[in-house]
């Protein structure tokens, strides 16, 4: 009962009161595409009790606040010596530690009500209509819809020379991906969170989600989404040197604009075995190969194509990509067991490893003619 | 006359630790072992379940979920053969999940297994499983490698949904098992 | 019987005396805190604006990692245990320390494991770089080469704090002055008292977490790894077990040394002692029943989730019994506003601030907002900076003329006050926004809309980096060339034995015991 009356209070209390800050805070230009001076309420149900609960604690704690200090500065001055005064030599009341015990256990006790009831509602993942998979990667996240042969990666948009101030930064700086996840309005959906390395972690504020990624555990947290829109989230554990460059894009849409989007991927993966029998111009594989190079190995091996040697060896002059072909697609194919060099084999489809490929045996002087087709990469992997 | 006996002192209390902590290093293993089997912690299958009647609840229909995750760079094709099945409580459910080594290197596998949610961890069994096993793959080969498992009847009302995931590790290197693949 | 101080080097190494020791380690520690503020310093000039100006992403890890450590193993922990060293023996008339040799073991080991420490930033692959915390897998099979040199660093870090922790038992416990009840003796000796137990008690789990750790990346353990049948979470419910005792280890001494000087320049007796003695005792006791609040996202079932949460709101409120007894303290007093109190009254209000955060960050369901964002870094930062370096650094100007006999310019303490006590909120109260606003912890590089108060909070911690240059100034000039002060009672309100000694306090002070009613 009292739970429900301080958040009525609160309701009332913080929009005016917080009315004027908020129209100083949020910016909508500038690449200031959400306030900053609070929470966001979010778009579902669960982030907006996250979000009146952190009010209401926020509230209480100011309204302690200005009581405590208040008769703090209150005594700073009145009872000041310069103004000539004898101190009182008083020094306990068993009645007044009685009254300050119980009154903030009080106040926290009728706290726990409304987060209690929170918490057991943010836990309760039953009837949920559809169920995606996340996996996290060093340093991009996997998206796989269950039950629908649907997945895909999702890594950083932004390019290198934006990262490295030789470009002016885009408005969704380090906030974009090349693929992002897609999901039908109003509809209950789950996540089952993994990681296939380190433990990162999934968190999408303006849902309310926060969720671990454990390598070889399963956790789960759900949303139903209440507006359709464009939501962005970051990678919320500590991963390694790529952790504040693994952002989440969810891109939530009328139902029956998913099922249109759902059927596009699936014709996808028909469409890309299609075009592994196509053989493709030097000219295009360079081209489509420097676009992947840029997204999905720059990172670690640069752009210029040197590396940070040891740990990531140069690609410029270096004897894989100079020397056997076989050897090379080995290496991107199936990975470096005990270095950082990942199997991007499962990451990336047969078109973009032959570009890849392509570009790495051709740019920066490299220029060994060779072009690697995808059918090339598909035998490869299936005739190892 | 402190320091001699102070110095005999302190030389016997130290044998008597390093004793003490030999004796603890060997004891303690066999200890938790009885520890887990009598509290069923760490997922110890010992003679705790004791046989019941094999009574399917009609009543209800959980969905079960599977997934598959490949740990760091493990290059196998993993994953279920089928994505859910609808089981009873009670009723032993078998699935097979599908593994291809694609390299040209015998490899060893161990799957770790993942019950979510928390709550339906407890109750639901696996009788049988290719995660109890190391399982070794030989270069180029695949197989389907059978679960077979029970959902408790006491899996509580609210839970409808359980998803099982396995992690798929390489443990080439740490296995012995490799070598049982070239003959 | 009483000679002065041996002469030279050999005086400070072979020391047994408690003034020396604890002068040693508060040097150390103050090395350590302007290191540690150093790798502050350059993190925040990263991030300054977005975009990577100055260094990798990687190198900004192992940044952020050495900062914690230094700035908790290297600043914080010794400067408290100076302090005690210090105080302990002159509040309770003791002549020194119960094992003074045992004493200068725990100091002087603390200089080997920095240098093993730092030396790591040098070595192939570089230095750790998984976060004060180090959660595996990152920092076992992910770890770069100099992880086994970090936690032989912690190891003997470890050994220090145990050490002293048993040394701090012993005294208290056996070598008060005849006539000192437990319940006669000052808060800061106290609250010592009940962090030893705590440091005896957590201080080996660390070990043992750190030993596993060491286990699976070198000897083919897997206790932290699932493909051996470990878990990753298993190694962040022992880290934790051990991590919030230690944020109470931190925090406590601290509380002691605000109980010392509210008193003294209110001119009236700290209200409610024997409360403040249980409501430190409570803390510390709750301190062990709260950890996996730090673990709120890793996917705890829901009953543990909602345990851990009532138990961790539960600590607000003997923390609040003491708040309000300082503030019963100040009330109807003479108070006057010397330095040391206007960091007294300064921690009374920003640590109750970050205690604010710290009840927010426990409501479980909130919590998955703010965790692992710069609401969190705000929250510690609050009560570990203007909660524990400002009582230290109270402390410093409270006692620094009866370690020397000289006084400090009041001026200029004043001065160093106010630009501390503006660049620290300059640089932390912003990012309470930038939590709340959406900007994850530990990242080297972030998106448009946080670059505003990312710039603000970078141009306070230059003033709050400049102000602890005062600091050391403010010190060493008093040291050097203060005005002599030789009254023992060297604050008019100050009460307590290391006020009825000689200021300068003498070499060896109570060889016999003094008289205690």
């Amino acid at each position: 009962m009292l739970a429900k009356a301080e958040l009525l209070f609160v309701r009332v209390l913080a929009p005016l009161l917080l009315l004027p800050l908020s129209a100083a805070s949020f910016a909508e230009e500038g690449g200031m595409w959400r306030e900053v001076l609070n929470m966001t309420p979010g778009v579902t149900e669960v982030s907006r009790t996250i979000y009146d609960l952190h009010m209401a604690i926020f509230w209480i704690c100011v309204v302690i606040g200005v009581v405590v200090f208040g008769i703090m500065f209150y005594s700073m001055i009145a009872h000041r010596k310069s103004s000539g005064r004898e101190a009182a030599n008083f020094h306990e009341s068993t009645a007044v530690e009685i009254a300050w015990t119980v009154i903030p256990a009080l106040i926290l006790i009728v706290m726990a009500v409304p987060a209690t009831k929170a918490l057991i509602h943010l836990y309760d993942t039953s009837e949920a209509e559809m169920d995606i998979k996340v996996t996290g990667y060093q340093w991009k996240w996997q998206y796989e819809y269950l039950g629908e042969d649907v997945q895909f990666m999702s890594e950083l948009a932004t390019p290198e020379s934006e990262i490295y101030n030789n470009e002016a930064k885009g408005e969704f700086y380090l906030a974009n991906v090349n693929n992002p996840l897609v999901i039908p309005v109003d509809t209950k959906v789950r996540f089952l969170i993994t990681s296939k390395d380190v433990i990162h972690a999934w968190w999408m504020t303006d849902f309310g989600i926060k969720k671990d990624a454990v390598p070889g555990f399963i956790n789960e947290t759900w949303a139903r989404v209440e507006e359709t829109g464009v939501y962005r989230g970051y990678c919320a554990e500590l991963c390694g040197q790529g952790h504040a460059f693994m952002p989440i894009v969810v891109q939530v849409v009328e139902k029956d604009e998913y099922q249109t989007w759902l059927q596009e991927k699936k014709s996808e993966a028909a469409a890309i075995r299609e075009l592994t029998q196509k053989t493709f111009e030097l000219d295009e594989l360079m081209t489509q190969g420097e676009g992947v190079y840029n997204r999905s190995c720059a990172a670690c091996h640069q752009a210029n194509g040197e590396g940070i040697p040891p740990t990531f060896p140069s690609i410029k002059g270096s004897d894989v990509a100079l020397g056997d072909v076989n050897h090379h697609l080995d290496i991107v194919v199936n990975g470096v067991e005990g270095t950082a060099m990942q199997a991007f084999g499962a990451q990336l489809n047969e078109v973009e490893l032959a570009a890849v490929i392509t570009y790495q045996r051709n740019a920066w002087g490299n220029d060994t003619g060779d072009a690697v087709q995808p059918i090339d990469v598909y035998n490869f992997k299936h005739g190892q | 006359m402190a320091t001699k006996t102070t110095g005999k002192l302190i030389a016997k209390l130290s044998a008597g630790a390093v004793v003490m902590f030999l004796f603890a290093m060997f004891v303690m293993p066999p200890l938790y072992d009885v520890f887990c089997e009598v509290t069923g912690l760490g997922g110890k299958t010992g003679d705790r379940y004791v046989a019941t009647d094999a009574t399917i609840d009609e009543s209800r229909t959980i969905r079960v979920q599977f997934v598959a995750t490949n740990n760091g760079e493990m290059p196998w094709d993993f994953g279920p053969t089928v994505h859910e099945v609808r089981v009873h409580p009670g009723e032993p459910t078998p699935v097979t999940f599908f593994a291809r080594n694609p390299t040209d290197m015998d490899m060893v596998a161990q799957a770790v297994p993942s019950v979510s949610p928390a709550n339906a961890a407890r109750h639901f069994l696996k009788t049988e499983c290719f995660c109890f096993n190391q399982q070794p793959l030989a270069a180029g080969a695949e197989t389907e490698m059978p679960v077979v498992f029970i959902v408790d009847r006491d899996l509580p009302r609210a839970v409808n949904t359980i998803t099982l995931s396995y992690t798929l590790f390489d443990i080439t290197a740490h296995s012995e098992n490799v070598a049982s693949l070239s003959n | 019987m009483a000679h002065g101080p041996a002469k030279g080097i050999g005086r400070w190494l072979f020391t047994t005396n408690h003034k020396d020791i604890g002068s040693m380690y508060l040097w150390f520690s103050f090395s350590m805190f302007i290191v540690g503020g150093f790798f502050a310093m350059l993190i925040r000039a990263e991030l300054f604006s977005p975009g990577l100006q100055m260094m990798r992403p990687e190198f900004f890890n192992q940044l952020t990692t050495m900062h914690g450590l230094v700035m908790i193993f290297g600043a914080i922990m010794p400067a408290f245990v100076g302090l005690a060293n210090w105080m302990i023996p002159l509040q309770i008339g003791a002549p020194d320390m119960a094992l003074p040799r045992m004493n200068n073991l725990s100091f002087w080991i603390l200089p080997v494991a920095f240098v093993i420490l730092m030396s790591t930033m040098f070595m192939e692959g570089g230095g750790p770089n998984f976060g004060w915390t180090f959660y595996p897998p990152l920092s076992t099979t992910y770890a770069p080469d100099s992880v086994n040199y970090f936690i032989f660093a912690l190891h003997i870090m470890g050994a220090s704090s145990i050490m002293g922790a048993i040394n701090i038992i012993a005294t208290v416990l056996n070598m008060r002055a005849p006539g000192m009840t437990m319940m006669k003796m000052p808060m800061f000796v106290w609250t010592w008292l009940i962090t030893a137990f705590l440091l005896v008690a957590v201080m080996p789990v660390l070990a043992g977490a750190v030993t596993m750790v060491l286990m699976d990346v070198n000897f083919g353990t897997s206790f932290f790894d699932a493909a051996g049948g470990g878990d990753p979470i298993l190694f962040q419910h022992v880290f934790w077990f051990f991590g919030h005792p230690e944020v109470y280890i931190i925090i406590l001494p601290a509380f002691g040394v605000i109980s010392a000087i509210i008193p003294t320049f209110s001119r009236k007796p700290l209200f409610g002692y024997s409360s403040m003695v249980y409501a430190t005792a409570a803390i510390a006791f709750l301190s062990f029943i709260v950890w996996a609040h730090h673990m709120f996202t890793v996917g705890m079932p829901l009953t543990g989730e909602l345990y851990f949460m009532y138990a961790t709101m539960l600590i607000a409120v003997p923390t609040g019994v003491k708040v309000f007894n300082w503030v019963a303290t100040m009330f109807r007093g003479a108070i006057t506003f010397e330095t040391p109190m206007l960091f007294a009254i300064a921690f009374i209000i920003l640590f109750t601030i970050g205690g604010f955060t710290g009840v927010m960050v426990a409501m479980a369901p909130a919590d998955i907002q703010y965790h692992d964002t710069y609401f969190v870094i705000a929250h510690f930062h609050y009560v570990m900076v203007a909660g524990a370096v400002f009582s230290g650094t109270g402390a410093v100007y409270y006692w620094l003329p009866k370690w020397c006999g000289r006084m400090y310019d009041e001026t200029m303490g004043k001065l160093q006050f106010w630009l501390a006590f503006i660049g620290f909120n300059i640089t932390f109260f912003p990012q309470h926004f930038l939590g709340l606003a959406g900007m994850p912890r530990r990242y080297a590089d972030y998106s448009l809309q946080f670059a505003d108060w990312n710039m603000v909070s970078s141009i306070g911690s230059f003033i709050y980096g400049a102000a602890q240059i005062l600091l050391l100034y403010n010190v060493i000039a008093t040291i050097v060339a203060g005005k002599r002060v030789t009254e023992p009672k060297t604050w008019e309100g100050a009460e307590g034995l290391e006020w009825t000694v000689p200021t300068p306090a003498p070499y060896h002070t109570f060889s016999t015991p003094p008289e205690v009613k």
